[in-house]
């Protein structure tokens, strides 16, 4: 069962194989037995579960059922989940009960999906390896000495360990496709302001967005169809009527314009990693593709402008936790300053304080010319290149990432080295644009992530692509070793 | 030396929207505390806001009524402060473009002297909770009722050159609100309150002094005496041979006196950035268009119409186009008596003013509707009554009796217009007063106004004072 899709799913609970009580239980016995190792979740919520299990059992006998009704999901833990401890992966809130249900939350509810945890996470979703949870690392299911990627790691290895075979994520500059891409799984980050960030505890607000993981492209369409929506509570999110994602997966691909940006295959390209790209990219030959050489020539400005925007938005976000009516709260404080002083010292991880002193001071007085309004400069540029690239084409791909999974604390004393592993992905969110990653084969024997940008809410041909290629090929079927 | 003084005044003035600016809760003054704080409000991780569209209205409103450009596009910005009653960690405001900008206000400085008051801008914002130190023993008390509450910022160039001026200003900028009907005013509970930029420089120099920022300024008296203060203290200090430093003071309404702010306060930098998690507000001109629509006659047009229409004085006019409120008033009260405009505005202005100061009342709170005020003064103007026994029939009309026609009919007020019936009293006076006669014919003019008295006297006040006088002439002069 633990290695059946979405679509497979949905059909044996319609079909009376099993109820979702079965199928739900299934998964947290499974979880109980493997996650002590993968760490992939931070709360695992099996009596709401199998509560919610029963109710979609039940709608599923009145023949109200959709897609998703029954289906085991993990939740990132950066989204509110009522009643539910919402850490965000940080000691800051470990003591939070969200009163109130995230839109995301709240429609995947409304769907009867059925949430069996909260999953693991970077620190307020900042991390590219899942190192900075205050819940400690979590393992890639394909080598435990790795890291899964991040931040939404624990959602990517429940999803590649066969926990659940969906999960939700967030990508701020890469959070969702490059823990696809070290999993071997499917990951989906819409375009900005197609899935609403009321109740997703915010990163950097004007490039985080949600979306999902699955194994397959099919899944991760049902799953975008009932996380997508207008939301009014959310200023940015696009008041746009939400596509039928699975209607367009079996469209050919003959014609299909892809553009190689030159600037995604450079120096610091891992060669492994870029012949496993190169086939995947001969695949699409195959479904009549046609592939193009661009340029996205601002590119190299990408993860600078990142750094100051999202540290900058992060650190005016992250004031709410004060120690004073939420969360973390430092004992016998002496007076208000030492109240915030050691609230904030002492619930915070160090990687959060880096980004939070870097955006304090970019956006301070006599350098927010320097840096913010440069940074805003330099992020209209990276948006214009891709706009002009897609008077041209209809596809960008490239890899998702520089490399495979590296190895725990490789790269956690380098910020860096460590922001560098989201070179191909951060100007995508800068952008505004939606971007997938999908299993493209191995390098050394650890998954490759074959990334797909699509053109503003071209979600849908996305996806397109991303099913035909794997309707030829097997990559994402492949099981990580003592995952069977 | 001469010193100038110059003002420029921030007025805070608290949008009487139902909901808050960036959420639904309640805005209702006075419930208890945290009771009108959603999540929104309570800046709860994962919440975002969303502008209430009456805000912007009614800020458009403003910018119409100032002469002001209202911004076809305008940017809300994050301020960031640390403070327990701020939620999020920052206020939401506006910084760099602001929805409305570069308008100004006429003030009457005196009777005859009109000065123009720039308005540099004027931008929505929320406002903060409050801290609460009474009552929590060593600790301090959040009330974030108020917290999102919208606020629109107005701010004036330094054009004022006294306190008088500065208040005249505030109280034109207070009533304008009102008659748009964007705040009720409402002092006491904060929805108007104002900070002083105030700096004093030597007559006839062109640069600007140093300014101190005075805060907390919530009435019309607190200003003038926060001013004066100020004024004051700068001039001893730079007379003293010192300077003035620049800095932001809190006026002690106790003391009446402002002292500075602990530097601790003030030395922030705000690290302004354009909110992501709000659009920015584009006003398309077909909005403004609409709105203007919705406009009230506003008070300088009506002061010229007043003046037009019925005949008042500058000064008249100004003081019943105050408010809208008194305006309408007023104009109720014309209408009821038949289009007296001198009369009723004596009478607004004198009774019912006097009556309401003492009792303390508001117009609106005022026991003698409009149309019974002029239903009196309908019985002045057609003789019924003289302008003395209306006095009289005003304070049974105050006391709760229905209508003037009621308190003449049921007192027996009606004046006496019968010549005879005069004459015959005259001639009963004039009978009974052989001395006062004698005295009259020798040329004691004066005691013209005891028989006057006399006659008055034995009507009990009703008889028709102009006929009493030309009678009274014509029939000592007979007798």
């Amino acid at each position: 069962m633990h290695h059946k899709t979405l679509v497979e799913l949905g059909a044996g609970l319609r079909q009376g194989e099993y109820s979702s009580e079965e199928l739900t239980r299934a998964c947290l016995d499974r979880a109980a037995v493997l996650d002590p190792q993968l760490n992939s979740i931070i709360t695992l919520t099996g009596e709401q579960a199998l509560q919610a299990a029963r109710d979609a059992d039940a709608r599923i006998r009145s023949g109200e059922a959709g897609p998703l009704t029954g289906i085991p999901y993990a939740h990132k833990d950066i989204f509110c989940t009522k009643g539910v401890r919402t850490s965000c992966g940080s000691r800051m809130l470990d003591n939070f009960i969200a009163p109130y249900d995230a839109t995301v939350t709240r429609q995947l509810n409304a769907a009867g999906a059925v949430m069996i945890g909260k999953t693991n996470m970077d620190e307020f979703a900042m991390g590219s390896s899942n190192e900075t949870s205050f819940y400690g690392p979590v393992s890639n299911p394909w080598d435990s000495e790795t890291v899964p990627g991040g931040s939404s790691g624990g959602s990517a290895a429940a999803v590649a360990a066969r926990l659940v075979p969906v999960s939700t994520g967030t990508d701020t500059g890469g959070s969702i496709r490059q823990p696809a891409a070290l999993c071997g799984i499917t990951g989906l980050k819409p375009t900005y302001g197609r899935v609403s960030r009321y109740g997703m505890i915010a990163f950097a607000s004007s490039l985080d967005q949600a979306g999902p993981f699955a194994r397959t492209a099919e899944d991760a369409a049902l799953m975008l169809g009932a996380m997508a929506g207008f939301d009014p509570r959310d200023s940015t999110s696009v008041e746009r009527t939400v596509e039928d994602y699975t209607g367009g997966l079996g469209d050919s691909l003959e014609g299909l314009k892809i553009g190689l940006p030159n600037e995604f295959f450079g120096e610091g390209l891992d060669s492994t990693v870029a012949a496993a790209v190169e086939a995947a990219l001969d695949e699409y030959r195959k479904l009549g593709a046609i592939i193009t050489e661009i340029s996205l020539p601002n590119s190299q400005l990408a993860v600078p402008t990142y750094y100051v925007v999202a540290p900058a938005e992060c650190s005016s976000n992250l004031s709410r936790f004060d120690g004073v009516r939420f969360g973390y709260r430092a004992t016998d404080p002496a007076d208000l300053e030492d109240l915030y002083k050691r609230s904030r010292g002492e619930g915070f991880g160090a990687e959060v304080k880096r980004r939070i002193m870097i955006g304090t001071y970019a956006l301070s007085a006599g350098y927010y010319d320097a840096y913010y309004l440069k940074a805003q400069q330099a992020r209209r540029l990276i948006r214009e290149d891709f706009i002009r690239a897609f008077e041209q084409v209809d596809v960008i791909m490239g890899p998702t990432s520089p490399s495979v999974a590296f190895r725990l604390g490789e790269k956690s004393n380098n910020p860096v080295t460590m922001y560098l592993s989201d070179i191909y992905t951060i100007a995508v969110n800068l952008a505004g644009l939606p971007g997938m990653s999908i299993p493209a084969g191995f390098a050394t024997d650890m998954p490759v992530g074959l990334q797909l940008i699509g053109n503003y809410f071209e979600e849908a041909r996305l996806l397109n692509a991303a099913h035909r290629y794997q309707q030829v090929t097997d990559w994402h079927e492949r099981i990580p070793p003592g995952y069977e | 030396m001469k010193w100038e003084t110059v003002i420029g005044l921030e007025i805070h003035a608290q949008l009487a929207t139902r909901s808050k600016i960036f959420s639904g809760a309640s805005t209702r003054y006075g419930a208890e505390p945290n009771t009108q704080a959603c999540a929104v409000d309570l800046g709860l991780p994962g919440v975002l806001p969303v502008l209430n569209a009456e805000v912007v209205r009614m800020a458009v409103k403003f910018g119409l009524a100032t002469h002001s450009t209202v911004a076809p596009r305008s940017i809300f910005a994050r301020k960031n402060y640390f403070y327990p009653d701020l939620p999020k960690g920052y206020q939401i405001s506006q910084y760099e473009l602001p929805i409305v900008h570069d308008g100004y206000l006429d003030i009457e400085v005196d009777e005859d002297t009109v000065k123009r008051i720039g308005i540099t801008r004027a931008h929505l914002e929320e406002d903060a909770g409050k801290s609460l130190h009474e009552d929590f023993h060593g600790m301090t008390g959040i009330d974030l009722n108020r917290a999102g509450t919208p606020l629109l910022e107005i701010v004036s160039e330094p054009d004022m050159r006294s306190a008088r001026e500065a208040v005249a200003y505030m109280k034109k900028i207070h009533s304008l609100v009102r008659y748009l009907g964007i705040c009720d005013g409402n002092m006491q509970e904060g929805s108007f309150r104002c900070d002083a930029n105030v700096s004093v420089r030597p007559q006839g120099q062109a640069a600007l002094g140093t300014r101190a920022e005075l805060k907390n300024i919530n009435s019309f008296r607190f200003v003038e005496q926060a001013i004066n203060y100020e004024v004051e203290r700068q001039i001893a200090v730079l007379e003293g041979g010192g300077t003035v430093i620049q800095e932001t003071r809190l006026f002690d309404a106790d003391r009446h006196e402002t002292r500075p702010m602990r530097s601790k306060e003030e030395a922030n930098d705000y690290r302004y950035f354009p909110d992501p998690d709000l659009l920015p507000v584009e006003i398309e001109p077909a909005f403004i268009d609409a709105v203007r629509q919705t406009l009230p006659e506003l008070p300088e047009v009506k002061k010229q119409r007043f003046m037009e229409d019925y005949g008042l004085s500058v000064y008249d006019a100004g003081v019943l186009t105050a408010t809208r409120e008194l305006g309408d008033y007023f104009e109720t009260v014309v209408e009821a008596c038949g289009g007296q405009g001198k009369l009723a505005a004596n009478w607004v202005m004198g009774d019912l003013s006097g009556a309401l100061n003492k009792a303390g009342l508001e117009i609106g709170a005022s026991p003698v509707s409009a149309d019974v005020l002029g239903g009196l003064l309908r019985r002045i103007e057609d003789g019924t009554i003289s302008g003395k026994i209306a006095k009289q029939v005003f304070e049974a009309l105050w006391a709760g009796a229905g209508s003037a026609d009621e308190v003449i009919e049921s007192q027996g007020l009606k004046q006496i217009s019968d010549s005879s019936a005069i004459e015959g009293i005259i001639r009963d006076v004039l009978a009974n007063s052989p001395k006062q006669v004698e005295q009259y014919r020798n040329g004691q003019e004066k005691v013209f106004g005891y028989f006057v008295g006399q006659v008055m006297k034995a009507t009990q006040g009703k008889a028709n004072p102009k006929q009493v006088n030309e009678l009274l002439k014509k029939m000592i002069n007979d007798a």
